[in-house]
């Protein structure tokens, strides 16, 4: 069991910078993505958009931004519990939580400050009538261990990075590896483009362009598929044992709208003229995923309402402690892992 | 102050006639938000970057829209419910031109 003092759900710049705020509150912070890296959308969806509102930079790229908090919040330690989703919440009688993520991970923790942004990423599924009855049996939208496509027979459907890139990897694991989308072009590394099309001139990748699968047969499992060229409309059958569809991420607020929360519009509510705490005590809700009257998903906003969380969680966490806010510029940064920030102390010197 | 008016079609299948404003740098996902045509949530997700299809619209009138961007197109070849007149509406800006464009919003992705 992980035990921490607040535990953040969404490791997106919300959520990171709360873990700087918590950390001049002496809390320790641990983070919950379902997505491998720290960053969010930021880092997932836009890390070479330039941003033009972050107070103090006339301009930060997306990623540069995530790259600067994971800096800033370094000395607080953070725990990561990356490519998990959070699945569950317990609330102990003692008023504590306990989330545990879709691969079991627990977590324990008096605070639970949801900044899930849009929710958690999930891949992206082609709409196909029978889809459903092949996950797992032949379907996947993500390559775990490439190991088991060894001597397959494999279809990846996709036009970005992702489709290029298992596609040149499984070239030389699988038997047969199809690519397949529908136009002729290419959203990728210029140098994954080339590849694709070296090992197309190999004969090492069946591509089939402008092309969608258009159905799914099998007894049980996955045995062939129609791929339809969108052009001429001619339909080919191919035979397979995998079909990968690669068509990107997105977000869905998944299993915390099922937490009991109250939410509107694709959001949960919460009390924005104190301190951002939801309808359940103990759970506040930053950033992109909250709402109340006037609200902006600004990443600005979230830094705000981050810092605002932390001082009624430090409140909640110890109900009897005075404490007053400190300046940064007054008290330096004192992170967890012995090291001190403070501002040079000044020259007393007389002049003669 | 000049504003230009829009029919667009609801998920629903609902037609509403809007006032778009042509001075507010302002592009057809963004009107369709500004008057809740579509749940918050479900249209505009990236924030109008041609980086999800969650403002695709089939074009219904006969107006000439400028071309696709590669961003655009790139993002349509990935997008489901695709027809030979979709468009992302983050990516329709509100000129005067525009007056009496015809929109239906595509299907939610689920």
């Amino acid at each position: 069991m992980i035990k921490t003092d607040i535990l953040i759900i969404g490791a997106g710049p919300t959520g990171l910078f709360a873990v700087f705020e918590a950390g001049l509150l002496q809390l320790k912070c641990h983070l919950i993505d379902a997505l491998p890296q720290p960053g969010g959308q930021c880092s997932e969806i836009y890390p070479k958009k330039p941003i033009y509102d972050i107070p103090g930079y006339p301009e930060v790229l997306a990623g540069e931004l995530i790259d600067n908090l994971m800096e800033q919040i370094k000395p607080f330690q953070p725990g990561f519990t990356l490519g998990e989703r959070a699945e569950t919440i317990d609330k102990l009688d003692d008023g504590t939580f306990v989330v545990t993520t879709n691969k079991g991970t627990k977590h324990h923790a008096p605070v639970v400050a949801i900044a899930g942004g849009l929710g958690s990423f999930e891949p992206r599924k082609p709409i196909l009538d029978n889809l459903a009855k092949y996950e797992d049996n032949g379907v996947a939208y993500m390559i775990k261990e490439p190991e088991m496509y060894r001597g397959k027979k494999v279809l990846i459907a996709g036009g970005g990075d992702s489709a290029l890139d298992w596609s040149i990897f499984l070239a030389d694991i699988a038997d047969e590896v199809t690519l397949v989308h529908r136009r002729n072009e290419f959203r990728g590394a210029l140098d994954s483009v080339e590849k694709v099309q070296h090992l197309k001139n190999q004969g090492k990748i069946n591509l089939m362009t402008p092309s969608e699968v258009a159905g799914l047969h099998g007894k049980k499992t996955l045995e062939k598929v129609t791929v339809q060229n969108v052009d001429t409309l001619e339909e080919t059958e191919v035979a397979v044992d995998h079909f990968i569809p690669l068509f990107g991420l997105s977000p869905k607020l998944g299993p915390i709208a099922d937490w009991g929360l109250e939410i509107e519009k694709n959001a949960i509510k919460v009390d924005n003229s104190y301190d951002y705490q939801t309808n359940i005590p103990g759970i506040y809700a930053i950033g992109d995923v909250n709402t109340y009257r006037g609200k902006l998903k600004l990443i600005l906003c979230g830094f705000h309402e981050a810092t605002l969380m932390c001082q009624s969680a430090y409140q909640r966490i110890y109900p009897d402690k005075k404490y007053v806010m400190k300046y940064t510029t007054v008290g330096g940064v004192t992170g967890f892992d012995g090291s001190k920030k403070e501002a040079p102390k000044a020259v007393v010197k007389s002049i003669d | 102050m000049s504003d230009i008016k829009l029919k667009i079609i609801d998920r629903e299948g609902v037609l509403h006639e809007v006032d778009a404003p042509t001075d507010m740098n302002m592009n057809l996902m963004e009107v369709v938000r500004s008057y809740e045509l579509a749940p918050e949530g479900t249209i505009g997700i990236c924030g109008g970057m041609a980086m999800c299809a969650s403002c695709q619209c089939y074009v219904l009138s006969d107006h000439q829209l400028p071309e696709k961007s590669d961003d655009e197109e790139a993002m349509l070849s990935e997008a489901f419910f695709v027809k030979n007149n979709s468009r992302l509406g983050c990516q329709i800006h509100m000129t005067d031109d525009l007056d009496g464009l015809e929109v239906e919003l595509a299907p939610a992705e689920d």
